[in-house]
Protein backbone atom coordinates (compact mmCIF):
# COMPACT_ATOMS: atom_id res chain seq x y z
CA UNK A 1 0.00 0.00 0.00
CA UNK A 2 1.21 3.50 -0.81
CA UNK A 3 2.07 5.83 2.06
CA UNK A 4 -0.41 8.43 0.80
CA UNK A 5 -3.24 5.92 1.34
CA UNK A 6 -2.39 5.06 4.92
CA UNK A 7 -5.19 6.69 6.89
CA UNK A 8 -5.29 6.18 10.65
CA UNK A 9 -8.74 5.58 12.16
CA UNK A 10 -10.03 7.72 15.01
CA UNK A 11 -8.49 5.81 17.85
CA UNK A 12 -5.07 5.34 16.29
CA UNK A 13 -5.11 9.00 15.20
CA UNK A 14 -5.50 10.02 18.86
CA UNK A 15 -2.72 7.65 19.87
CA UNK A 16 -0.45 8.94 17.09
CA UNK A 17 -1.18 12.53 18.09
CA UNK A 18 -0.08 11.80 21.67
CA UNK A 19 3.28 10.33 20.60
CA UNK A 20 5.16 13.62 19.87
CA UNK A 21 3.82 15.16 23.09
CA UNK A 22 5.00 12.19 25.14
CA UNK A 23 8.37 12.16 23.36
CA UNK A 24 8.89 15.85 24.13
CA UNK A 25 8.00 15.23 27.76
CA UNK A 26 10.38 12.27 28.02
CA UNK A 27 13.16 14.24 26.31
CA UNK A 28 12.68 17.03 28.84
CA UNK A 29 12.81 14.60 31.77
CA UNK A 30 16.06 13.07 30.49
CA UNK A 31 17.65 16.46 29.84
CA UNK A 32 16.57 17.71 33.26
CA UNK A 33 17.91 14.58 34.98
CA UNK A 34 21.23 14.89 33.10
CA UNK A 35 21.67 18.54 34.14
CA UNK A 36 20.83 17.76 37.74
CA UNK A 37 23.32 14.87 37.74
CA UNK A 38 26.02 17.39 36.73
CA UNK A 39 24.82 20.19 39.03
CA UNK A 40 22.29 19.43 41.78
CA UNK A 41 21.22 23.11 42.06
CA UNK A 42 20.53 23.61 38.32
CA UNK A 43 17.74 26.19 37.70
CA UNK A 44 17.41 26.05 33.89
CA UNK A 45 15.63 22.69 33.54
CA UNK A 46 13.84 22.12 36.87
CA UNK A 47 12.59 18.63 37.70
CA UNK A 48 8.83 18.03 38.02
CA UNK A 49 9.25 17.73 41.80
CA UNK A 50 10.87 21.18 41.91
CA UNK A 51 8.00 22.64 39.85
CA UNK A 52 5.39 21.13 42.19
CA UNK A 53 7.23 22.53 45.19
CA UNK A 54 7.53 26.01 43.66
CA UNK A 55 3.89 26.12 42.51
CA UNK A 56 2.48 24.78 45.77
CA UNK A 57 2.58 28.10 47.61
CA UNK A 58 1.38 30.07 44.57
CA UNK A 59 -1.56 27.69 44.21
CA UNK A 60 -2.56 27.23 47.82
CA UNK A 61 -1.33 30.05 50.07
CA UNK A 62 -2.71 33.58 50.12
CA UNK A 63 -0.19 36.31 49.36
CA UNK A 64 0.47 38.20 52.65
CA UNK A 65 0.43 41.58 50.82
CA UNK A 66 -2.77 41.29 48.77
CA UNK A 67 -4.53 38.49 50.65
CA UNK A 68 -5.18 36.65 47.35
CA UNK A 69 -3.88 33.33 46.08
CA UNK A 70 -1.39 34.52 43.47
CA UNK A 71 -1.92 31.87 40.78
CA UNK A 72 -5.70 32.24 40.71
CA UNK A 73 -5.51 36.05 40.94
CA UNK A 74 -3.17 36.05 37.94
CA UNK A 75 -5.46 33.74 35.99
CA UNK A 76 -8.58 35.77 36.78
CA UNK A 77 -6.92 39.07 35.87
CA UNK A 78 -5.57 37.75 32.56
CA UNK A 79 -8.82 36.04 31.58
CA UNK A 80 -10.80 39.17 32.39
CA UNK A 81 -8.59 41.30 30.12
CA UNK A 82 -8.67 38.69 27.39
CA UNK A 83 -12.44 38.22 27.65
CA UNK A 84 -13.15 41.95 27.56
CA UNK A 85 -10.81 42.45 24.62
CA UNK A 86 -12.16 39.54 22.61
CA UNK A 87 -15.77 40.48 23.42
CA UNK A 88 -15.32 44.04 22.18
CA UNK A 89 -13.47 42.74 19.10
CA UNK A 90 -16.15 40.23 18.23
CA UNK A 91 -19.05 42.65 18.54
CA UNK A 92 -17.38 45.49 16.65
CA UNK A 93 -16.00 43.15 13.96
CA UNK A 94 -19.46 41.69 13.41
CA UNK A 95 -21.08 45.11 13.19
CA UNK A 96 -18.49 46.80 10.97
CA UNK A 97 -17.77 43.66 8.94
CA UNK A 98 -21.47 43.20 8.14
CA UNK A 99 -21.88 46.83 7.05
CA UNK A 100 -18.77 46.64 4.85
CA UNK A 101 -19.75 43.26 3.44
CA UNK A 102 -23.36 44.03 2.65
CA UNK A 103 -23.11 47.62 1.36
CA UNK A 104 -20.76 48.15 -1.60
CA UNK A 105 -20.82 51.91 -0.94
CA UNK A 106 -19.57 51.40 2.63
CA UNK A 107 -16.88 49.06 1.30
CA UNK A 108 -15.68 51.70 -1.15
CA UNK A 109 -15.64 54.34 1.58
CA UNK A 110 -14.04 52.47 4.49
CA UNK A 111 -12.36 49.40 2.96
CA UNK A 112 -9.01 51.12 2.32
CA UNK A 113 -9.15 52.75 5.76
CA UNK A 114 -9.57 49.40 7.53
CA UNK A 115 -6.77 47.89 5.44
CA UNK A 116 -4.48 50.78 6.42
CA UNK A 117 -5.25 50.35 10.11
CA UNK A 118 -4.67 46.62 9.79
CA UNK A 119 -1.07 46.99 8.58
CA UNK A 120 0.02 49.06 11.61
CA UNK A 121 1.88 46.71 14.00
CA UNK A 122 -0.25 46.88 17.18
CA UNK A 123 2.72 46.57 19.54
CA UNK A 124 4.11 49.78 18.00
CA UNK A 125 0.93 51.48 19.21
CA UNK A 126 1.36 50.26 22.78
CA UNK A 127 3.29 53.39 23.95
CA UNK A 128 0.52 55.56 22.51
CA UNK A 129 -2.09 53.47 24.33
CA UNK A 130 -0.20 53.81 27.61
CA UNK A 131 0.04 57.59 27.10
CA UNK A 132 -3.63 57.94 26.17
CA UNK A 133 -5.23 55.43 28.54
CA UNK A 134 -2.68 55.34 31.35
CA UNK A 135 -1.14 52.17 32.74
CA UNK A 136 -4.44 50.65 33.93
CA UNK A 137 -6.66 47.95 32.47
CA UNK A 138 -7.97 50.07 29.58
CA UNK A 139 -4.65 50.17 27.73
CA UNK A 140 -4.22 46.39 27.93
CA UNK A 141 -7.73 45.68 26.68
CA UNK A 142 -7.30 48.35 24.00
CA UNK A 143 -4.14 46.65 22.71
CA UNK A 144 -6.00 43.36 22.21
CA UNK A 145 -8.88 45.18 20.52
CA UNK A 146 -6.64 47.17 18.20
CA UNK A 147 -4.52 44.16 17.42
CA UNK A 148 -7.31 41.84 16.37
CA UNK A 149 -10.35 43.83 15.27
CA UNK A 150 -9.02 44.95 11.85
CA UNK A 151 -8.23 41.36 10.88
CA UNK A 152 -11.64 40.14 11.99
CA UNK A 153 -13.45 43.01 10.27
CA UNK A 154 -11.71 42.21 7.00
CA UNK A 155 -12.41 38.51 7.41
CA UNK A 156 -16.14 39.04 7.97
CA UNK A 157 -16.44 41.73 5.29
CA UNK A 158 -14.69 39.53 2.69
CA UNK A 159 -16.78 36.52 3.64
CA UNK A 160 -20.07 38.40 3.40
CA UNK A 161 -19.06 40.13 0.18
CA UNK A 162 -18.18 36.79 -1.40
CA UNK A 163 -21.54 35.15 -0.69
CA UNK A 164 -22.82 33.91 -4.06
CA UNK A 165 -24.43 36.75 -6.00
CA UNK A 166 -27.23 34.32 -6.90
CA UNK A 167 -28.30 34.13 -3.25
CA UNK A 168 -28.55 37.88 -2.89
CA UNK A 169 -30.49 38.20 -6.15
CA UNK A 170 -32.78 35.39 -5.11
CA UNK A 171 -33.50 37.05 -1.75
CA UNK A 172 -34.39 40.27 -3.54
CA UNK A 173 -36.76 38.49 -5.91
CA UNK A 174 -38.40 37.07 -2.78
CA UNK A 175 -39.05 40.63 -1.62
CA UNK A 176 -36.22 41.13 0.88
CA UNK A 177 -35.18 44.71 1.66
CA UNK A 178 -31.53 45.64 2.34
CA UNK A 179 -32.15 45.26 6.07
CA UNK A 180 -33.91 41.90 5.69
CA UNK A 181 -31.16 40.70 3.38
CA UNK A 182 -28.53 41.62 5.96
CA UNK A 183 -30.50 40.14 8.85
CA UNK A 184 -31.73 36.90 7.33
CA UNK A 185 -29.20 36.02 4.61
CA UNK A 186 -25.85 37.65 5.44
CA UNK A 187 -25.80 37.64 9.26
CA UNK A 188 -26.53 33.92 9.81
CA UNK A 189 -23.86 32.99 7.28
CA UNK A 190 -21.36 35.41 8.87
CA UNK A 191 -21.69 33.94 12.37
CA UNK A 192 -19.81 30.62 11.85
CA UNK A 193 -17.12 32.61 10.06
CA UNK A 194 -16.98 34.99 13.04
CA UNK A 195 -16.31 32.07 15.37
CA UNK A 196 -13.60 30.63 13.15
CA UNK A 197 -12.05 34.11 12.88
CA UNK A 198 -12.14 34.38 16.65
CA UNK A 199 -10.44 31.00 16.98
CA UNK A 200 -7.66 32.14 14.65
CA UNK A 201 -7.35 35.38 16.65
CA UNK A 202 -6.86 33.64 19.99
CA UNK A 203 -3.10 33.21 19.38
CA UNK A 204 -2.41 36.88 18.59
CA UNK A 205 -4.75 37.92 21.44
CA UNK A 206 -2.59 36.03 23.96
CA UNK A 207 0.55 37.61 22.48
CA UNK A 208 -0.85 41.11 22.92
CA UNK A 209 -2.14 40.33 26.42
CA UNK A 210 1.19 38.99 27.65
CA UNK A 211 3.13 41.84 26.02
CA UNK A 212 0.94 44.42 27.69
CA UNK A 213 1.16 42.63 31.05
CA UNK A 214 4.94 42.26 30.76
CA UNK A 215 5.44 45.99 30.32
CA UNK A 216 3.13 47.52 32.90
CA UNK A 217 1.02 45.51 35.33
CA UNK A 218 0.89 44.27 38.91
CA UNK A 219 -1.06 41.06 38.38
CA UNK A 220 -1.60 38.61 35.52
CA UNK A 221 -0.07 35.50 33.99
CA UNK A 222 2.23 37.48 31.70
CA UNK A 223 3.27 39.81 34.51
CA UNK A 224 4.20 36.85 36.76
CA UNK A 225 6.33 35.14 34.10
CA UNK A 226 8.31 38.32 33.43
CA UNK A 227 8.60 39.05 37.15
CA UNK A 228 10.08 35.67 38.17
CA UNK A 229 12.39 35.71 35.12
CA UNK A 230 14.59 38.02 37.20
CA UNK A 231 15.21 35.15 39.65
CA UNK A 232 15.64 32.59 36.84
CA UNK A 233 12.61 30.76 38.28
CA UNK A 234 12.05 28.28 35.48
CA UNK A 235 10.15 26.14 38.01
CA UNK A 236 7.39 28.78 37.94
CA UNK A 237 7.70 29.95 34.33
CA UNK A 238 7.26 26.46 32.83
CA UNK A 239 4.04 25.60 34.75
CA UNK A 240 2.65 29.05 33.90
CA UNK A 241 3.38 28.58 30.20
CA UNK A 242 1.78 25.12 30.33
CA UNK A 243 -1.28 26.63 32.05
CA UNK A 244 -1.56 29.34 29.38
CA UNK A 245 -1.43 26.65 26.68
CA UNK A 246 -4.15 24.64 28.43
CA UNK A 247 -6.37 27.73 28.70
CA UNK A 248 -5.81 28.52 25.00
CA UNK A 249 -6.61 24.95 23.93
CA UNK A 250 -9.74 24.91 26.12
CA UNK A 251 -11.01 28.18 24.63
CA UNK A 252 -10.37 26.96 21.10
CA UNK A 253 -12.18 23.69 21.81
CA UNK A 254 -15.14 25.48 23.40
CA UNK A 255 -15.53 27.78 20.39
CA UNK A 256 -15.32 24.83 18.00
CA UNK A 257 -18.04 22.97 19.91
CA UNK A 258 -20.19 26.10 20.05
CA UNK A 259 -19.96 26.49 16.29
CA UNK A 260 -20.80 22.81 15.71
CA UNK A 261 -23.83 22.93 17.99
CA UNK A 262 -25.18 26.32 16.92
CA UNK A 263 -24.51 26.13 13.17
CA UNK A 264 -25.17 22.54 12.18
CA UNK A 265 -25.62 23.50 8.53
CA UNK A 266 -22.12 24.99 8.30
CA UNK A 267 -20.43 21.77 9.35
CA UNK A 268 -22.12 19.38 6.95
CA UNK A 269 -20.09 18.15 4.03
CA UNK A 270 -21.23 19.92 0.90
CA UNK A 271 -21.98 17.86 -2.16
CA UNK B 1 -53.34 36.39 -24.84
CA UNK B 2 -52.10 39.76 -23.71
CA UNK B 3 -48.50 40.90 -23.73
CA UNK B 4 -46.85 40.63 -20.37
CA UNK B 5 -43.34 41.74 -21.25
CA UNK B 6 -42.33 44.10 -24.02
CA UNK B 7 -38.82 44.97 -25.20
CA UNK B 8 -38.70 48.23 -27.06
CA UNK B 9 -35.42 48.62 -29.00
CA UNK B 10 -33.32 47.41 -26.06
CA UNK B 11 -29.52 47.72 -26.17
CA UNK B 12 -26.98 46.60 -23.61
CA UNK B 13 -23.50 48.06 -23.90
CA UNK B 14 -20.41 47.99 -21.69
CA UNK B 15 -18.19 50.87 -22.80
CA UNK B 16 -17.69 50.25 -26.53
CA UNK B 17 -18.58 46.56 -26.26
CA UNK B 18 -22.09 45.86 -27.45
CA UNK B 19 -23.68 42.79 -25.93
CA UNK B 20 -27.28 43.11 -27.09
CA UNK B 21 -28.59 45.31 -29.86
CA UNK B 22 -32.06 46.18 -31.14
CA UNK B 23 -33.99 43.63 -29.11
CA UNK B 24 -37.65 44.14 -30.04
CA UNK B 25 -39.88 41.48 -28.58
CA UNK B 26 -43.18 41.02 -26.88
CA UNK B 27 -43.82 38.06 -24.67
CA UNK B 28 -47.36 36.92 -24.11
CA UNK B 29 -48.76 35.95 -20.76
CA UNK B 30 -48.78 32.17 -20.11
CA UNK B 31 -46.05 31.49 -22.66
CA UNK B 32 -43.03 29.28 -22.03
CA UNK B 33 -40.12 30.89 -23.83
CA UNK B 34 -36.91 28.91 -24.31
CA UNK B 35 -33.85 30.99 -25.05
CA UNK B 36 -30.98 29.25 -26.83
CA UNK B 37 -27.80 30.38 -28.51
CA UNK B 38 -24.04 29.92 -28.46
CA UNK B 39 -21.97 30.92 -25.43
CA UNK B 40 -21.42 34.66 -25.27
CA UNK B 41 -24.50 35.45 -27.35
CA UNK B 42 -26.09 37.43 -24.56
CA UNK B 43 -28.63 34.86 -23.33
CA UNK B 44 -27.74 35.40 -19.70
CA UNK B 45 -27.41 39.17 -20.19
CA UNK B 46 -30.92 39.15 -21.59
CA UNK B 47 -32.14 37.31 -18.50
CA UNK B 48 -30.27 39.75 -16.23
CA UNK B 49 -32.07 42.63 -17.94
CA UNK B 50 -35.46 41.06 -17.26
CA UNK B 51 -34.38 40.30 -13.72
CA UNK B 52 -33.44 43.94 -13.17
CA UNK B 53 -29.89 43.03 -12.23
CA UNK B 54 -28.80 45.39 -15.01
CA UNK B 55 -30.45 48.28 -16.80
CA UNK B 56 -30.55 48.51 -20.61
CA UNK B 57 -28.25 51.22 -21.94
CA UNK B 58 -30.89 52.16 -24.51
CA UNK B 59 -34.53 51.31 -24.96
CA UNK B 60 -37.22 50.23 -22.52
CA UNK B 61 -38.46 47.03 -20.97
CA UNK B 62 -42.12 47.05 -19.99
CA UNK B 63 -43.74 44.63 -17.57
CA UNK B 64 -47.55 44.90 -17.64
CA UNK B 65 -47.12 48.16 -19.57
CA UNK B 66 -44.99 49.74 -16.85
CA UNK B 67 -41.28 50.40 -17.25
CA UNK B 68 -39.21 47.92 -15.32
CA UNK B 69 -37.17 49.23 -12.40
CA UNK B 70 -33.48 48.31 -12.63
CA UNK B 71 -33.68 46.37 -9.39
CA UNK B 72 -34.85 42.88 -8.61
CA UNK B 73 -38.33 42.68 -7.17
CA UNK B 74 -40.88 40.08 -6.12
CA UNK B 75 -42.74 40.39 -9.44
CA UNK B 76 -39.95 38.33 -11.06
CA UNK B 77 -38.92 34.98 -9.63
CA UNK B 78 -35.67 33.27 -10.54
CA UNK B 79 -33.99 29.88 -10.39
CA UNK B 80 -30.28 29.75 -11.19
CA UNK B 81 -28.22 26.71 -12.07
CA UNK B 82 -26.67 26.75 -8.58
CA UNK B 83 -26.59 28.69 -5.31
CA UNK B 84 -30.18 29.86 -5.40
CA UNK B 85 -31.23 28.36 -2.06
CA UNK B 86 -30.08 29.54 1.35
CA UNK B 87 -27.68 26.98 2.87
CA UNK B 88 -28.34 28.07 6.46
CA UNK B 89 -32.11 27.54 6.34
CA UNK B 90 -34.01 24.27 6.34
CA UNK B 91 -36.13 23.36 3.34
CA UNK B 92 -39.28 24.63 5.04
CA UNK B 93 -37.68 27.92 6.18
CA UNK B 94 -36.27 28.48 2.69
CA UNK B 95 -39.78 28.43 1.29
CA UNK B 96 -41.24 30.51 4.13
CA UNK B 97 -38.63 33.23 3.48
CA UNK B 98 -40.72 35.21 0.98
CA UNK B 99 -43.75 35.22 3.30
CA UNK B 100 -41.63 36.30 6.27
CA UNK B 101 -40.08 39.18 4.31
CA UNK B 102 -43.48 40.37 3.14
CA UNK B 103 -45.20 40.17 6.53
CA UNK B 104 -42.51 41.35 8.97
CA UNK B 105 -40.59 44.34 7.63
CA UNK B 106 -38.34 44.69 10.66
CA UNK B 107 -37.61 41.20 11.94
CA UNK B 108 -38.34 39.18 8.77
CA UNK B 109 -39.59 36.50 11.14
CA UNK B 110 -43.12 35.35 11.92
CA UNK B 111 -44.48 34.06 15.20
CA UNK B 112 -47.58 32.26 16.45
CA UNK B 113 -50.56 31.88 14.15
CA UNK B 114 -49.03 33.87 11.29
CA UNK B 115 -46.02 31.57 11.37
CA UNK B 116 -48.21 28.45 11.32
CA UNK B 117 -50.14 29.78 8.33
CA UNK B 118 -46.93 30.54 6.44
CA UNK B 119 -45.56 27.10 7.30
CA UNK B 120 -48.75 25.41 6.07
CA UNK B 121 -48.61 27.33 2.82
CA UNK B 122 -44.94 26.46 2.40
CA UNK B 123 -45.63 22.79 3.12
CA UNK B 124 -48.35 22.73 0.46
CA UNK B 125 -45.94 24.28 -2.05
CA UNK B 126 -43.24 21.77 -1.12
CA UNK B 127 -45.71 18.91 -1.52
CA UNK B 128 -46.32 20.10 -5.09
CA UNK B 129 -42.64 19.77 -5.95
CA UNK B 130 -42.33 16.47 -4.06
CA UNK B 131 -40.24 17.64 -1.13
CA UNK B 132 -42.86 17.14 1.59
CA UNK B 133 -40.79 14.52 3.41
CA UNK B 134 -37.61 16.64 3.55
CA UNK B 135 -39.00 19.68 5.36
CA UNK B 136 -36.35 19.86 8.05
CA UNK B 137 -33.24 19.00 6.05
CA UNK B 138 -30.63 21.58 5.10
CA UNK B 139 -29.90 22.13 1.39
CA UNK B 140 -26.46 20.50 1.72
CA UNK B 141 -28.27 17.26 2.60
CA UNK B 142 -30.29 17.33 -0.63
CA UNK B 143 -29.29 16.02 -4.06
CA UNK B 144 -28.85 18.46 -6.94
CA UNK B 145 -32.32 17.74 -8.33
CA UNK B 146 -33.95 18.21 -4.92
CA UNK B 147 -32.14 21.52 -4.46
CA UNK B 148 -33.57 22.73 -7.78
CA UNK B 149 -37.06 21.60 -6.74
CA UNK B 150 -36.59 23.60 -3.58
CA UNK B 151 -35.41 26.64 -5.53
CA UNK B 152 -38.53 26.41 -7.73
CA UNK B 153 -40.89 26.08 -4.75
CA UNK B 154 -39.15 29.00 -3.05
CA UNK B 155 -39.63 31.19 -6.13
CA UNK B 156 -43.24 30.17 -6.79
CA UNK B 157 -44.51 30.94 -3.29
CA UNK B 158 -43.86 34.64 -3.96
CA UNK B 159 -46.35 34.40 -6.89
CA UNK B 160 -44.09 36.07 -9.48
CA UNK B 161 -45.53 37.50 -12.72
CA UNK B 162 -42.61 35.97 -14.63
CA UNK B 163 -40.46 32.99 -13.68
CA UNK B 164 -36.90 33.23 -14.99
CA UNK B 165 -34.87 30.04 -15.26
CA UNK B 166 -31.12 30.33 -15.95
CA UNK B 167 -29.99 26.87 -17.12
CA UNK B 168 -31.89 25.39 -14.18
CA UNK B 169 -31.36 21.75 -15.15
CA UNK B 170 -27.89 22.07 -16.65
CA UNK B 171 -26.08 20.45 -13.73
CA UNK B 172 -28.44 17.47 -13.34
CA UNK B 173 -28.26 13.87 -14.54
CA UNK B 174 -30.32 13.06 -17.66
CA UNK B 175 -32.87 10.91 -15.80
CA UNK B 176 -33.43 13.54 -13.11
CA UNK B 177 -33.65 16.16 -15.82
CA UNK B 178 -36.64 14.40 -17.40
CA UNK B 179 -38.45 14.35 -14.04
CA UNK B 180 -37.72 18.04 -13.65
CA UNK B 181 -39.10 18.72 -17.15
CA UNK B 182 -42.35 17.02 -16.18
CA UNK B 183 -42.46 18.98 -12.93
CA UNK B 184 -41.86 22.38 -14.47
CA UNK B 185 -44.47 21.78 -17.20
CA UNK B 186 -47.02 20.73 -14.59
CA UNK B 187 -46.32 23.80 -12.44
CA UNK B 188 -46.41 26.04 -15.52
CA UNK B 189 -49.84 24.70 -16.32
CA UNK B 190 -51.29 24.64 -12.79
CA UNK B 191 -49.98 28.04 -11.69
CA UNK B 192 -50.61 29.74 -15.06
CA UNK B 193 -46.98 30.85 -15.17
CA UNK B 194 -45.09 32.84 -17.73
CA UNK B 195 -41.62 31.30 -18.00
CA UNK B 196 -38.40 32.51 -19.61
CA UNK B 197 -35.79 29.75 -19.65
CA UNK B 198 -32.20 30.06 -20.82
CA UNK B 199 -30.74 26.71 -21.81
CA UNK B 200 -27.79 25.19 -23.62
CA UNK B 201 -29.78 22.12 -24.50
CA UNK B 202 -31.67 22.47 -27.80
CA UNK B 203 -33.77 19.35 -27.18
CA UNK B 204 -34.83 20.74 -23.83
CA UNK B 205 -35.73 24.06 -25.46
CA UNK B 206 -38.06 22.36 -27.95
CA UNK B 207 -39.54 19.96 -25.39
CA UNK B 208 -40.60 22.64 -22.94
CA UNK B 209 -41.09 25.85 -24.88
CA UNK B 210 -44.16 27.23 -26.59
CA UNK B 211 -41.76 29.61 -28.24
CA UNK B 212 -38.03 29.36 -28.89
CA UNK B 213 -35.81 32.43 -29.18
CA UNK B 214 -32.34 31.91 -30.63
CA UNK B 215 -29.87 34.63 -29.74
CA UNK B 216 -26.85 35.33 -31.92
CA UNK B 217 -25.04 38.15 -33.66
CA UNK B 218 -26.55 39.14 -36.98
CA UNK B 219 -23.25 40.50 -38.28
CA UNK B 220 -19.66 40.03 -37.28
CA UNK B 221 -16.90 42.50 -38.02
CA UNK B 222 -13.73 40.36 -37.93
CA UNK B 223 -11.63 43.40 -36.99
CA UNK B 224 -13.87 44.49 -34.13
CA UNK B 225 -16.03 41.54 -33.05
CA UNK B 226 -17.25 43.41 -29.98
CA UNK B 227 -18.88 46.18 -32.03
CA UNK B 228 -21.89 44.11 -33.03
CA UNK B 229 -24.26 42.85 -30.39
CA UNK B 230 -26.50 39.81 -30.36
CA UNK B 231 -30.24 39.80 -30.75
CA UNK B 232 -33.05 37.28 -31.23
CA UNK B 233 -32.19 36.01 -34.72
CA UNK B 234 -34.83 33.27 -34.75
CA UNK B 235 -38.18 33.51 -33.08
CA UNK B 236 -40.17 30.30 -33.44
CA UNK B 237 -43.70 29.83 -32.19
CA UNK B 238 -44.22 26.12 -31.59
CA UNK B 239 -47.52 24.41 -32.18
CA UNK B 240 -46.29 20.96 -31.28
CA UNK B 241 -43.70 20.38 -28.63
CA UNK B 242 -41.23 17.53 -28.82
CA UNK B 243 -42.52 14.66 -26.69
CA UNK B 244 -40.98 14.66 -23.22
CA UNK B 245 -39.56 11.18 -23.80
CA UNK B 246 -37.33 12.40 -26.66
CA UNK B 247 -33.88 11.16 -25.74
CA UNK B 248 -31.26 13.78 -25.26
CA UNK B 249 -28.75 14.14 -28.05
CA UNK B 250 -25.91 13.31 -25.72
CA UNK B 251 -27.40 10.30 -23.96
CA UNK B 252 -26.44 7.48 -26.31
CA UNK B 253 -23.16 8.84 -27.52
CA UNK B 254 -21.00 11.88 -27.26
CA UNK B 255 -20.37 11.87 -31.01
CA UNK B 256 -22.87 12.75 -33.69
CA UNK B 257 -23.53 9.29 -35.00
CA UNK B 258 -26.33 9.33 -37.53
CA UNK B 259 -25.52 5.92 -39.02
CA UNK B 260 -25.20 4.09 -35.71
CA UNK B 261 -21.61 3.12 -36.41
CA UNK B 262 -20.87 2.98 -32.76
CA UNK B 263 -23.51 0.39 -31.90
CA UNK B 264 -21.91 -2.71 -33.39
CA UNK B 265 -23.52 -5.66 -31.66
Amino acid sequence: MRWVNVRPNRRSATALGAVPLLLALIAYLFASAARHAANASDKVLPTPAAMVAAMRSLLLDADPLSGQVIFWADTAASLERLGLGLGICTLSALLVGMVLGVLPAARSTFGAFVTTIAVIPPIALLPILFIVFGLGETAKVALIVIGITPFMIRDIADHVASLPQEQLIKAQTLGASSWQLALRVALPQALPRLISGLRLSLGPAWVYLISAEAIASDVGLGYRIFLVRRYLSMDIIIPYVAWISILAIAMDFALKQLSRRAFVWAHQSHR
Amino acid sequence: MSDLLAFDNVWLEYGDKIVLERVDLTIAERSFVSIVGPSGAGKSSFLRLVLGQEAPSRGRILLDGKQLAAECGPDRGVVFQRYSVFPHLTVLRNVMFARECAAARLTARLFGAARRRAAEEAEAMLAEVGLDDSLHLFPAQLSGGMQQRLAIAQALIARPRVLLLDEPFGALDPGIRQDMHRLILRLWDEHALTVLMVTHDITEAFKLGTRVLAFDKRRIDPHAPHRFGATAVYDLMLKNKLPLETPEASVTSITIDRFRNNNQE
